[in-house]
């Protein structure tokens, strides 16, 4: 048969289009990762600067978001994507959003560091802070890792990641909730460190999301709102 | 800001890792052994084919073509040119005896009775599958006798008032019955080129046809006459079954219910068409639906 070229669209504009917005979403996705890093640290060491940090690259995200989203919208009426196009283009929009969410998740975070450095270090939390945030952060670099790839290997990793995440968000809440029935003034410094914890958690399930959107993007299938199991035994049939 | 820079690097060698979306290389795609992937074939088909090949003399145009068109059902055929498409779709109603060096093996069925049988007549075959060619093709008379040709030569009338109905539905159900009513005397050929096309389409639905074969109907039409056309093919698919022949793949991806991708001569891929622009099953669909062929 007639020797093809697959890998390339016969429009070469229309390749550098889509290049163009695997890496814009690759560079966003470096961001919040640093975002989402920078976050845990402020709050686990009270540096003010680092979350003074995490604040202004919020402004960053928010604008990549919207360009990233005029972007598709462009490719879209452009070029009207199908297939493997199609779900790329879909794929980058969701996951953009995505994003976008995990930095206001981590502008959380910086906030209540900075609440804590005025307020008084909380008597507990730090650990579970530094735990959950190393796991989330992986998750993040795991999904963005996964896009790149277009690796679903590593996609199913971060949602049976992010299943750890709950469980331990649980167990910290519990514990938490515990000491400041124990002693009722520190309740509003823990109260913080709950809002980072429930941040960081909500950064794990976006990063879950975009481990979804990889899926899709790369078998076609819709894996959202079924279990982990569910999810593997899909794969594993498709 | 310096996160960004690190970023950008982390990005490059992301990038440098990756791989392709779908793990088909151009390599797998061998044709020898080609088997059509998806769903050839349906429980409720108004037209079977089944191991069709054509010839043109010592050329094959089309290798072993297995494939059912459903009662009702609207099937896109897509594919390169010279892919056998249009080949095939004339095929359907022996469109190609007219040329002498074509052959036609294989099965071909309209509801189980086999079209390429000696002893069946041509001409009441093709009154069971109309056809509407790439170019509006009006005969050189009025409106009104365009309509009224096929229903006089095949007798289906015997009163002025029957032909008067007959002229005056197929016209309204291609759409063209509000444009057309106070000039049904003028010269088909006065029309523009869309109302052209939908006469023809009239004039293909005047012998009350089974399966309508459409080659290419909108290439010659503006957007607006296309937007008009694939609105009838919708409406008519309640009452016709069709197959079309598109080179628009967006035309494919809103008239049809499943999409025939066709490749030098073999059929590749038949799916629901949401299926096929969405998340084609083999890898030389993908290629061409996203315009990766060159």
């Amino acid at each position: 048969m007639d020797k093809l070229n697959l890998d390339q669209h016969i429009s070469q504009q229309f390749n550098a289009d889509l290049e163009d917005l695997k890496t814009q979403l690759l560079e966003m996705g470096g961001l919040v990762e640093q975002q989402t890093i920078n976050a845990v640290n402020a709050i686990t060491t009270a540096d003010s600067d680092l979350a003074e940090r995490v604040i202004i690259t919020e402004e960053e995200v928010d604008h990549r978001e919207m360009k990233l989203d005029e972007n598709c919208t462009m490719v879209l009426a452009r070029r009207q994507p199908a297939a493997s196009d199609l779900r790329m283009v879909l794929a980058v929009a969701k996951i953009t959003r995505d994003l976008e969410r995990m930095g206001d998740e981590a502008h959380k975070i910086a906030k209540m560091s900075m609440h804590l450095t005025e307020d008084g270090e909380a008597p507990r939390g730090y650990v579970e802070l530094r735990h959950i945030g190393s796991i989330v952060h992986q998750m993040v670099i795991t999904s963005l890792d996964s896009f790149a790839r277009f690796d679903v290997d590593l996609a199913v990793k971060v949602a049976q990641e992010d299943k750890k995440v709950d469980q331990e968000y649980k167990s910290a809440m519990r514990e938490l909730i515990t000491y400041m029935m124990e002693d009722p003034r520190s309740i509003s410094r823990v109260m913080n460190i709950i809002w980072a914890l429930r941040a960081l958690e909500r950064i794990g399930d976006h990063a879950r999301n975009i481990a979804e959107h990889v899926i899709y993007l790369v078998k076609g299938l819709d894996v959202r709102h079924i279990s982990v199991k569910e999810m593997e035994r899909q794969l594993q049939q498709n | 800001m310096e996160a960004i820079a690190e970023n950008t690097a982390k990005v490059d060698n992301m990038i440098d890792t990756k791989k392709d979306v779908q793990n088909n290389s151009p390599e797998s795609a061998d044709l020898s052994n080609l088997e059509t992937v998806g769903i050839p074939f349906s429980d409720n088909a108004k037209m079977s084919m089944r191991d069709v090949d054509v010839f043109y003399g010592d050329k094959q145009a089309i290798h072993g073509v297995g494939l059912d068109i459903g009662q009702n059902e609207v099937l896109a055929m897509i594919g390169p040119s010279g892919c056998g498409k249009s080949t095939f779709l004339r095929c359907l109603n022996r469109m190609n005896d007219t040329i002498d060096i074509c052959k036609v093996t294989g099965s071909l069925q309209l509801e189980g009775q086999d079209i390429y049988d000696p002893k069946l007549d041509v001409v009441p075959l093709r009154a069971r599958v109309g056809m509407v060619f790439q170019k509006p093709n009006p005969f050189p008379k009025s409106i009104y006798d365009n309509v009224a040709y096929g229903p006089r030569i095949h007798g289906l009338v015997s009163r002025r008032a029957e032909l008067d109905e007959i002229v005056e539905t197929s016209l309204q159900r291609a759409g063209l019955w509000n444009e057309v009513k106070d000039r049904l005397h003028a010269p088909g050929t006065g029309l523009s080129g869309g109302q052209q096309q939908r006469l023809c389409i009239a004039r293909t639905i005047a012998v009350s046809p089974e399966v309508i074969l459409m080659d290419e109907p909108c290439s010659a039409l503006d957007p607006i006459a296309t937007a008009k056309i694939e609105e009838l093919i919708a409406e008519l698919s309640e009452n016709f079954t069709i197959a079309i022949v598109t080179h628009s793949m967006q035309q494919a991806a809103r008239v049809s219910n499943r999409t025939a991708y066709f490749h030098l001569g073999k059929l590749v891929e038949v799916n629901e068409t949401e299926k096929v622009f969405t998340n084609p099953d083999h890898s030389l669909t993908e290629a061409y639906i996203t315009g990766r062929f060159g």
